[in-house]
């Protein structure tokens, strides 16, 4: 029996606004219990909300960046329930009309496109926490998170693979980092995912009973969770068991999924449209303002690459992974004239995807913090393409650069790196490794092509690096000819 | 719709309301009356007229997103029935 796993994800997105959706708080992370909630966050008597423009401003970043519809007017809608961490007894969310509807999601899984459609992204206020190991009997309230401005993005149940999951998670973790709307650290849980997943013979149209796995704040952990649940679920099924609809939650320590709770006792929110706050209304001016303040997109940026600069794909898409490794791309292009323009974009792509994101890797280092400037990598490319320097000493060079030295030239200066070309040079090099080398010699004579490369080596080695190899080879075959 | 005892009950458990029997038989009168006007209500063509999330027919005032409040921990958790290391303290709860 084949069976097809089918996926949708919400994901929670917290808004990076200096103040709370609905009050002057501050969002700052890791401050003292407490010491960021205010009246209006604990629900005080007589308090109201008044709402935060800058988190619609990036709720319409949002829905202008996935082409998705944006509902001029939407309404507020509290969403019952009690819970310590909820002072109010209900969370204000966004329920009829959320302000993005639609839109859509294009990545690459396998090298194969894959577009998910969005259902809704709706703006909502975040609850407190709650600690319960601490205190004896008694759980400790810190209402410092409630009221941080989310965006909940909900897809459509278009995926079909564990790996398609985490591929879409990775392209809307990057987008919401990419046109500045969250600042996307998913250890501080600025990033949330809960996946729907059911499973159905291969085939079938219907769709299977579907359980929700709740905040899984890891990609690695969103993948791990879906293969459990998925597995799980088609060995219920197959041992002729039903799926009962549920919340679960995901135990990484274990690595299985176990039941929080079922559809019977789950929350009956009474929505209904919260008296507190007045409908929002967007004019076309704000819009205008919104779509015109956007970076150009990672997808537009993709296509630019591949057919401007005819990068391949895999290069163009490490550089798109994040606004600062694309800024970092272009102003380094933008130091090179039009003749060398294509060259030069795929030595800075082959340095970028190397050298330099194994180094920021390292150090825990992102595009925008890297110590070798963009000015610097234009200027060692250029040595590069005029024959200055070889692959291996433009190595070396990165490294002096990276361990602080700031000038290209100077560095090939003072440390003598400058390639030779002179094939005269080369030659008495070449004369004195044949001279030593007798037996390698003979070897290679004879019909045993290893002996050069040895040969070529034992150049290189005399001439500290300094010889371009190809040139090297070819005067030892002259010679030996 | 016919409101029946239970649905009194199941109100009031969701709205956290402890209810004797009495008060439910109590409650249920005056609640039907509500589900009667509805009723009435719902007799009127409303095709033509838009839906209302608000009594008031204005949009929403905004914000500029600037820290306003300053941290007042200590009187605000000043009439707390129990708290420790600035948490509030609560009966314990496991969802």
């Amino acid at each position: 029996m084949e069976w097809e796993t089918v996926i949708g994800i919400e994901t929670h997105v917290q808004l990076s606004t200096q103040s709370k959706i609905f009050s002057g708080a501050s969002t700052g992370f890791g401050a003292a219990p407490n010491a960021h909630a205010c009246e209006v966050d604990l629900a005080l008597p007589g308090v109201l909300p008044v709402l935060n423009k800058e988190a619609v401003d990036k709720a319409l970043r949002f829905g202008i960046a996935t082409q998705a519809t944006i509902n001029q007017r939407s309404i507020f809608a509290r969403k019952n329930y009690f819970y310590p961490d909820l002072p109010k007894g209900y969370q204000i969310s966004q329920l009829e009309i959320p302000i993005v509807e639609g839109g859509s999601l294009t990545f690459r899984v396998d090298g194969i496109e894959k577009t998910i459609n969005l259902t809704r992204a709706h703006l909502e206020e975040d609850a407190g926490k709650s600690l319960h190991e601490d205190f004896l009997n008694m759980s400790g309230i810190d209402l410092n998170r409630a009221g941080t401005p989310l965006l909940e993005i909900v897809s459509e149940p278009e995926m079909r693979s564990s790996t398609e999951a985490v591929e879409y998670a990775k392209t809307l973790h990057a987008l919401v980092r990419w046109i500045g709307i969250c600042d996307g650290n998913m250890q501080e849980g600025n990033f949330r995912c809960d996946a729907n997943v059911s499973v159905r013979r291969k085939g079938d149209n219907a769709l299977g009973t579907r359980r929700e796995i709740k905040n899984l704040n890891s990609f690695r952990f969103l993948q791990q969770a879906i293969e459990y649940e998925a597995r799980w679920q088609i060995e219920q099924i197959e041992d002729g068991l039903p799926i009962v609809q549920a919340t679960i939650l995901f135990d990484s320590d274990s690595g299985e999924t176990r039941l929080m709770r079922t559809k019977e006792d789950a929350h009956d929110y009474r929505y209904f449209p919260d008296p507190d706050l007045l409908p929002l209304v967007i004019d076309d001016d704000w819009l205008v303002t919104v779509r015109s303040s956007l970076p150009e997109l990672p997808k537009s940026k993709a296509k630019r690459y591949q057919s401007e600069l005819e990068l391949n794909g895999p290069d163009v898409a490490s550089l798109v992974s994040t606004l600062e490794a694309a800024t970092y791309f272009e102003s380094t292009l933008a130091e090179f004239d039009k003749k060398t323009t294509t060259a030069a974009a795929k030595l800075i792509a082959n340095w970028m995807n190397g050298e330099i994101a194994a180094s920021l890797n390292r150090t825990q280092k992102d595009f925008s913090e890297c110590p070798v400037s963009p000015l610097m990598l234009s200027k060692l490319i250029t040595r590069t393409l005029d024959h200055t320097l070889s692959t291996k000493l433009a190595r070396l060079v990165f490294e002096e650069l990276w361990a602080g030295a700031v000038s290209v030239d100077a560095i090939i200066k003072e440390q003598g790196f400058t390639q030779i070309s002179d094939s005269v040079e080369i030659e008495s090099y070449v004369d004195q490794v044949i001279a030593q080398n007798p037996q390698q010699v003979e070897d290679f004579r004879a019909g045993k092509n290893k002996a050069l490369n040895s040969l070529v080596g034992q150049v290189m080695k005399l001439t500290k690096g300094k010889a371009d190899p190809t040139q090297v080879n070819e005067i030892l075959k002259a010679k030996l000819a | 719709m016919s409101l029946s005892k239970q649905d009194v009950k199941n109100a009031a458990a969701l709205a956290r309301i402890e209810i004797t029997d009495q008060e439910v038989e109590n409650a249920l009168g005056p609640l039907k009356n509500v589900f009667t006007l509805i009723k009435e209500m719902e007799k009127l063509n409303t095709e033509e007229v838009e839906p209302m999330a608000h009594a008031q027919d204005i949009s929403t005032r905004l914000r500029n997103d600037i820290v306003t409040e300053r941290d007042q921990r200590e009187a605000l958790q000043a009439n707390s029935p129990a708290i420790e290391k600035g948490l509030f303290l609560v009966p314990k709860v496991i969802d």
